[in-house]
């Protein structure tokens, strides 16, 4: 498995008259093809500008980021973004905000249009492709917001604490949806978290962060079966690593140990 | 029956006004009998009725005149408002030059400058049309700038994570993302056009509720005044509530009127 997301020595610095901050030093990190990577730390890590520096949002001060076998240099394009609040246009139907990438790109067309239905059935939202987002619930919207990035297929995921706006029922049923969506198509997931056992469920491996600056202190293997019942958050294997996650944090002083 | 109800519910704001409005005519019946007002300083509102009653397609000659220098006046300043208004959003230099030039220009009263476009645009009916327009534009490119700038950033990181052109971003994120602001300000337009059409009537002119008035005044015939006055009264609340339905059925997405009804998750 060769590495999809590569940043190499990633460094950002925000400059302000009161010095500089460096919200992300050395990063160094790789994300193999079809890998579910997720990364965890406190908030103010810069977890989420790793991420817009990925998507090519936000240009790094520093180092290289790589997708595939081309550098990031501006907002790449065969990538799906979600963001932790759903962003949908309260103008466009359920359909036509899913659809929104492929006007962008001159390819919306009746392929593209039954693939977003498809998209939307699997995750229960068959019936609501015609209503209007004010008229779903903040799960179902989150929902939307991922057959979003997902419907021109692209082979990389990035999601930025899509289900932090959430409450905890709603936030299971769509980690279980996520995974089941992921084990599926297998993309490569860049995913940000400050949720130690969301991050432990859905990952192939959890990059742990420490704040100010933002490093990455130590990558931790998941290596539990999938499909993965919720109720595997309770068994002793997945508990001795999201209490490595917590004892990481704690050395670096992130968390209370 | 739901239907007949649901009418009934749509129907409560326009219901209100009239009835509040045909309560306030008894009563100002009632006082001018009672306190015998003299009918050359305010006549009775049956009087003002027979008025228009007694000549209706005079009146209607120059109602007709009004509304349509009205109308055609409000629509040139939104085509021109919202063009301006995404010129200075996407142009630095723009704005520091038409916006502040704006600014200034709003600061002068424009019935101050209704003489000026007498003598450039002459006395007939352009002058009318143009004097609405240079009166609503200024509500509709602040209303449109304000629209348009209030786009949330995250929006537009979306956008470009999807590989969107700025063309594309104006047309299907900015600029429907600013209707509800532009309908905002073309709610206060209407009523602006109205201003101006009348104010270019006052200063010379051959028809219209503007040039009824002048004239009405220099013969104390003070039931014509009422009966334009109330016309013009009329015709504005109409223009209004046309722009409001226009809006209900464009944007139905809109905040301040979609329903609270919220399915679980």
């Amino acid at each position: 498995m060769s590495p999809y997301i590569r940043v190499v020595k990633g460094s950002k610095i925000y400059r302000s008259r009161r010095g500089d901050v460096h919200a992300l030093e050395d990063i160094d990190l790789e994300i193999r093809d079809s890998e579910f990577l997720s990364i965890v730390g406190p908030s103010g890590c810069g977890k989420s500008t790793l991420m817009r520096c990925v998507a090519g949002l936000a240009p790094i001060s520093s180092g290289e980021i790589w997708l595939k076998g081309s550098r990031v240099d501006g907002p790449a394009q065969d990538l799906g973004v979600v963001f932790q609040r759903d962003l949908l246009l309260d103008w466009r139907t359920v359909l036509d905000n899913v659809l929104l990438a492929t006007e962008f790109r001159g390819t919306r067309n009746a392929a593209t249009e039954a693939r977003a239905v498809a998209l939307l059935e699997k995750v229960g939202l068959g019936a609501f492709v015609n209503r209007y987002p004010w008229e779903l619930s903040g799960g179902m919207r989150q929902r939307c917001a991922i057959c979003r990035a997902l419907v021109t297929d692209p082979p990389v995921l990035l999601m930025d604490e899509p289900f932090g706006a959430l409450d905890a029922l709603t936030r299971d049923d769509l980690n279980s949806e996520l995974q089941n969506v992921w084990l599926e198509s297998r993309k490569t997931v860049l995913f940000i978290t400050h949720g130690i056992s969301e991050a432990v469920f859905l990952s192939d491996r959890v990059a742990v962060m420490s704040a100010k600056p933002g490093r990455i202190l130590k990558i931790i293997p998941v290596a539990l079966p999938r499909p993965r019942p919720l109720s595997i958050r309770d068994s002793v294997e997945f508990i001795s690593i999201t209490g490595q996650i917590r004892q990481v944090l704690a050395q670096a002083g992130a968390i209370k140990g | 029956m739901g239907d007949l109800k649901s009418w009934w519910s749509y129907t409560a704001r326009p219901r209100v006004l009239i009835l509040s409005a045909l309560g306030l005519i008894v009563l100002w019946e009632l006082a001018v009998d009672f306190l015998r007002v003299p009918s050359f300083l305010v006549p009775a509102p049956s009087r003002v009725i027979g008025e228009i009653l007694k000549n209706p397609m005079w009146y209607w000659g120059h109602t007709y005149y009004t509304l349509l220098a009205t109308v055609l006046g409000f629509a040139l300043a939104v085509i021109i408002g919202v063009v301006l208004a995404v010129i200075i959003v996407y142009s630095r230099t723009a704005e520091q030059t038409i916006y502040a030039a704006l600014v200034a220009l709003n600061s002068i009263p424009k019935v101050a400058i209704a003489p000026l476009f007498i003598i450039w645009v002459g006395t007939g009916f352009p002058s009318k049309v143009t004097m609405a327009a240079v009166i609503a534009l200024f509500a509709i490119v602040i209303d449109t700038v304000l629209g348009l700038r209030s786009l949330d950033p995250e929006l537009l990181d979306l956008a470009r994570s999807m590989g969107a052109r700025p063309r594309g971003i104006l047309f299907k994120i900015r600029f429907p993302n600013a209707l509800p602001s532009i309908f905002a300000g073309m709610k206060v337009a209407i009523s602006l056009a109205l201003v101006g059409t009348i104010v270019g009537e006052f200063v010379a002119a051959s028809s219209g509720l503007g040039y009824v008035i002048v004239t009405a005044q220099s013969t104390f015939d003070t039931a014509r005044i009422f009966a334009s006055l109330l016309i013009l009264a009329v015709m504005g609340t109409i223009l209004f509530f046309l722009i409001d339905l226009l809006e209900r059925w464009l944007l139905p997405w809109h905040a301040s009127q979609r329903h609270q009804e919220q399915p679980e998750a």
